[in-house]
């Protein structure tokens, strides 16, 4: 194996490495004592997360008064929260099972965490929906259950219904893609430990050997699951959309919901994947995994979906106006000149005008550059859902009615809690489990070498 | 598996463990199974492997999911609880794709992982066949029964190919 770069292909990975190496190198991570950086982050997300559980334990007890909502507008951070998170789930996904599929040998070193960040992002966005329901000990409701209470069943037209087999089914098989993909790699951590951690690390790793036989079809059941987590991305947002989509609301009843909601949702979840890695591949020594190429490839991806999001802002805009129906032009001139223009504005130019920076390669190779972009593309994108969810509400069909809206302490800081949750789980994760995909990086290892 | 007599030797690259494996098929050997931190491309070929037959129980999933929803939704929704919401019709097939999708994709998912499971007999109690090799880490490693009147002979050819740690061993030891 020389270390001679191919003319035409750059390798993966960098810094010569052998197969024993990326094995140390990603083991090492949760094997030895973790730097005194990954002490303070998980102190401080862990405080988060207490907030965010005290507010919740709050609002449960006192009821959902304790948040900003009113007659009027009855949706607003709640399920702009919801859709965020579901949202920056998407591209965990979409780097495991679509880049899979096209063959995007890159991937190999990102889309172990990627799938963390799906699943603790769906976490996140669950909550979110159970605590709305304000007794959510009563949330297996939602489930067809053979009951008692005469012949009773949910109503399979709602598309609120329809949300709760579409995020469930999300987290069950990005669960499973995702534990499926770790087997492997816990036998590899499982053959260097010792004594507890050695008889949890076999069980876990449900006695694999790189069996050939057990390998063959490995491969085929990996790629069965990323061919079914490939519509099903596709499927979730699309659902999520139609919550807003099927209703009579301005602004919300437009068939660009679907397409509109998935691109937004891979845009969003790309800049979260940026801003995981780039912090977690300096704190843990990772930079020869996930390279400034890798970087480079995301900030690619971040560039076109800004495109289809500002295309599709414009395309709002254009069928608002050619509609000639008064109240859906009044709802989005009233989101560009309204009480909550800011947010409006804020969201056009974090997420059309900033990613247009990415055009630039130098850009999309500084890794401070590309971080505070990819902060800004998630508040670009948090404003987008507030101002879809909170302006089409709070003025419409009858101006009696037309209030509007301030969240409460409570709901800003159950907020802050499901960031908590999601960077306690994560920091949990690097410490813990394989971050890379040994196996995966192993099998890409001499791309790009002669 | 366990209690199978195995001899095993192992290669640092794994073109040298694929070349070996097919010139011990060439040889008329046959290899037990190949043990590698990675699939080696190739080695179904040179293990004389069929392809995989997941992909069929993984429709059979797939249909029994779609057609276990659909039918059940549409009991629910006209035979045992009809709900007038805005007098739209009860058997609003469009209505009910959206949930006969995402069951279709949890049965087929679930199904076909544990039929893999069951099927390579993988579990939380196994024990590896072959472990101590190094075939997590960076080894690739052939191994063949032993018990044969070729037991001599297949020694001799492991040590042709540079092999290297060539050892007996019992599976699931």
């Amino acid at each position: 194996m020389s270390a001679t770069a191919s003319e035409l292909r750059e390798p993966l990975v960098d810094g010569d490495k052998s197969y024993r190496d990326v094995t140390a190198d990603v083991c090492r991570i949760a094997e030895g004592t973790p730097a005194p950086l990954w002490y303070g982050g998980l102190a401080v997300s862990a405080t988060a997360l207490g907030v965010g559980a005290v507010l919740v334990v709050h609002q449960v007890w006192t009821g959902i008064g304790a948040w900003g909502l009113n007659k009027t507008v009855g949706w607003s951070w709640d399920i702009t929260n919801f859709v965020f998170w579901v949202g920056i789930g998407h591209a965990g996904t979409l780097i495991s099972a679509i880049l899979f599929l096209f063959r995007q040998r890159w991937r190999t070193s990102i889309n172990r965490s990627a799938e963390a960040m799906t699943l603790f992002a769906v976490m996140c966005a669950g909550i979110f929906p159970l605590i709305h329901m304000g007794r959510p000990w009563l949330a297996y409701w939602v489930m067809p259950y053979p009951n008692p209470m005469g012949p009773l069943w949910v109503n399979f037209r709602s598309p609120l219904l329809w949300d709760v087999f579409a995020i469930s089914t999300y987290f069950t098989i990005s669960a499973v893609f995702w534990y499926f993909g770790l087997v492997p790699d816990l036998a590899t951590m499982r053959d260097r430990a010792t004594g507890l951690r050695k008889r949890v690390l076999s069980a876990a790793s449900l006695g694999w050997d790189g069996s050939h036989r057990t390998w063959q079809h490995y491969e085929t059941v990996y790629l069965l699951l990323a061919g079914l987590a490939t519509p099903l991305v596709f499927s979730v947002h699309t659902i999520v959309s139609f919550d807003f989509a099927t209703s009579v609301i301005p602004g919300w009843h437009t068939t660009i919901f679907p397409p509109y909601f998935v691109c937004g949702a891979i845009f969003s979840g790309f800049a979260m994947v940026l801003t995981l890695m780039l912090v977690a591949r300096k704190a843990v020594r990772l930079e020869n995994y996930i390279t400034l190429r890798h970087v480079d490839a995301m900030c690619k991806v971040i560039l076109l979906t800004s495109m289809i999001v500002g295309l599709a802002y414009g395309t709002e805009l254009f069928t608002s106006w050619y509609s000639a129906n008064p109240y859906e032009q009044f709802a989005f001139l009233n989101r560009m000149r309204g009480p909550y223009k800011a947010y409006y504005w804020t969201m056009v130019f974090c997420n059309v005008v900033v990613p247009q920076l990415f055009w630039s390669q130098r850009v999309r190779r500084t890794v401070p550059a590309v971080f505070v972009m990819s902060l800004l593309v998630n508040v670009g994108m948090w404003m987008e859902r507030f101002v879809i969810i909170t302006t089409s509400l709070h003025r419409d069909y009858l101006p009696s009615s037309w209030i509007l809206y301030h969240p409460t302490y409570v709901e800003v800081g159950t907020f802050v809690g499901s960031f908590g949750l999601f960077f306690t789980m994560f920091f949990l994760f690097c410490r813990f489990l394989p971050m890379v995909a040994i196996s995966e990086v192993k099998g890409v290892l001499d791309y790009g070498r002669h | 598996m366990a209690g199978i007599r195995l001899l095993v030797g192992g290669w640092d690259r794994p073109e040298a463990a694929l070349g070996a494996a097919r010139a011990a098929r060439a040889a008329g050997f046959k290899v037990h199974d190949a043990y590698t931190p990675f699939p080696v491309h190739g080695m179904d070929e040179a293990l004389g492997l069929g392809p995989s037959w997941l992909g069929k129980a993984c429709l059979a999933f797939a249909l029994l999911g779609l057609t276990g929803a659909l039918s059940f939704e549409f009991w629910v929704s006209v035979f045992d609880w009809p709900m007038n919401v805005g007098g739209k019709p009860f058997d609003a097939s469009p209505a009910l794709i959206p949930v006969a999708f995402e069951l279709t994709v949890l049965a087929a998912g679930l199904g076909t992982v544990a039929t893999f499971l069951v099927f390579r007999g993988l579990s939380p109690v196994r024990l590896p066949e072959v472990s101590g090799q190094g075939v997590t880490d960076d080894r690739f490693v052939l191994a063949f029964a032993l018990g044969g009147k070729d037991d001599a002979r297949l020694k001799a050819f492991l040590g042709e190919h540079g092999a290297r740690d060539v050892r007996e061993l019992e599976a699931g030891r």
